[in-house]
């Protein structure tokens, strides 16, 4: 029992702490914070149209010159350049609503994928035709074929609507 | 407010000034069929009250801007002069810039709703030194 015990917690020691990852961990590994693994636990920033103020800034983590910008924030907006009134605004939020908007050309890259796939299958099936199917059945060969349709016509097949009504049975022609 | 805001769009080469709505039907915020439905005087006067909180915190403007986007009209301008106002008491510049752009786009297709937005709050705006999306260059991608 001791022994199953302390074979647990070494697992745990081994195992589990490096499954549970945290952000600080992450980043004391060397990894780019908050890319790879998200904290679904706090609030988080996101790009919507239909919520023009996120849960939190995009940046949080300021340097020292955007600390004094924070700063001069609050004092009279007006004394602000026009470059720091736009990065006040690239710190509070990724994308702008016209940036958010804009369409991507990732549908000509879907549509041509679709195309090439379409065609490259043709391919396939073209040489399928060719090098695996074996021949055609003798009974559609063109000798078979009349003397069978011959045989539809003197057995009247199909006389009021159908085939033998194309048949002109006097003139012995197709109508 | 610009709930009929098609009756804007008929009006043409005509002046945004004279062509504001000034109809006096009721509408309600909430589409109850019994009990009183609030005028858009009501639901302004809310609206600018929720504002003009003197310690309105950032949650509460946050919350409030993301709800008011959430209606299916364009606020009026006194509304968003309150928010704008809000905004300064939070030392919150961007915030300021993000609801004009958020205005503009609330406004869809109707593209002469927006400037008139921001000719009547243009004195606010130059009061308070907060920038146009266009004057900072971001209402391009």
């Amino acid at each position: 029992m001791l022994s199953t015990r302390a074979l647990v917690r070494g697992l745990q020691a081994g195992l589990w702490r490096r499954v549970s990852t945290s952000t600080s961990a992450l980043a004391a590994h060397g990894h780019s914070s908050a890319v790879d693994v998200v904290d679904c636990s706090v609030p988080q920033y996101n790009n919507r149209l239909d919520t023009p103020l996120p849960d939190i800034p995009f940046i949080t983590n300021l340097t020292p010159e955007q600390k004094t910008l924070k700063e001069k924030e609050k004092d009279a907006w007006t004394k602000l350049s026009k470059e720091e009134k736009l990065a006040l605004y690239r710190l509070s939020f990724e994308l702008s609503y016209a940036e958010m908007k804009k369409g991507s050309d990732e549908w000509k890259t879907v549509l041509a994928g679709f195309f090439f796939f379409l065609g490259f299958t043709g391919l396939l099936v073209w040489w399928q035709r060719i090098y695996v199917y074996g021949d055609v059945p003798h009974t559609l060969s063109p000798e078979w074929v009349e003397k069978q349709t011959q045989r539809m016509i003197d057995m009247r097949v199909n006389p009021v609507h159908g085939f033998s009504s194309k048949w002109d049975y006097e003139k012995k022609q197709w109508k | 407010m610009f709930r009929a805001a098609l009756r804007l769009s008929f009006s043409g080469a005509r002046s945004l000034t004279r062509s504001r709505p000034q109809y006096t039907a009721p509408l309600a915020a909430r589409c109850y069929s019994h009990g009183k439905q609030e005028t858009d005087e009501e639901f302004d006067a809310r609206w600018i009250t929720y504002f003009s909180k003197p310690d309105i915190d950032a949650w509460e403007l946050r919350k409030g801007m993301n709800t008011l986007i959430g209606y299916d009209l364009v606020p009026e301008p006194k509304i968003l002069d309150a928010a704008l106002r809000a905004c300064r008491r939070l030392n919150d510049l961007a915030s300021a810039i993000r609801i004009l752009e958020a205005v503009k786009d609330k406004a869809g297709p109707h593209k002469e709703i927006y400037p008139y937005v921001v000719q009547e709050l243009r004195p606010t705006l130059s009061e308070l030194g907060i920038p146009t999306p266009e004057e900072l260059g971001i209402d391009k991608a």
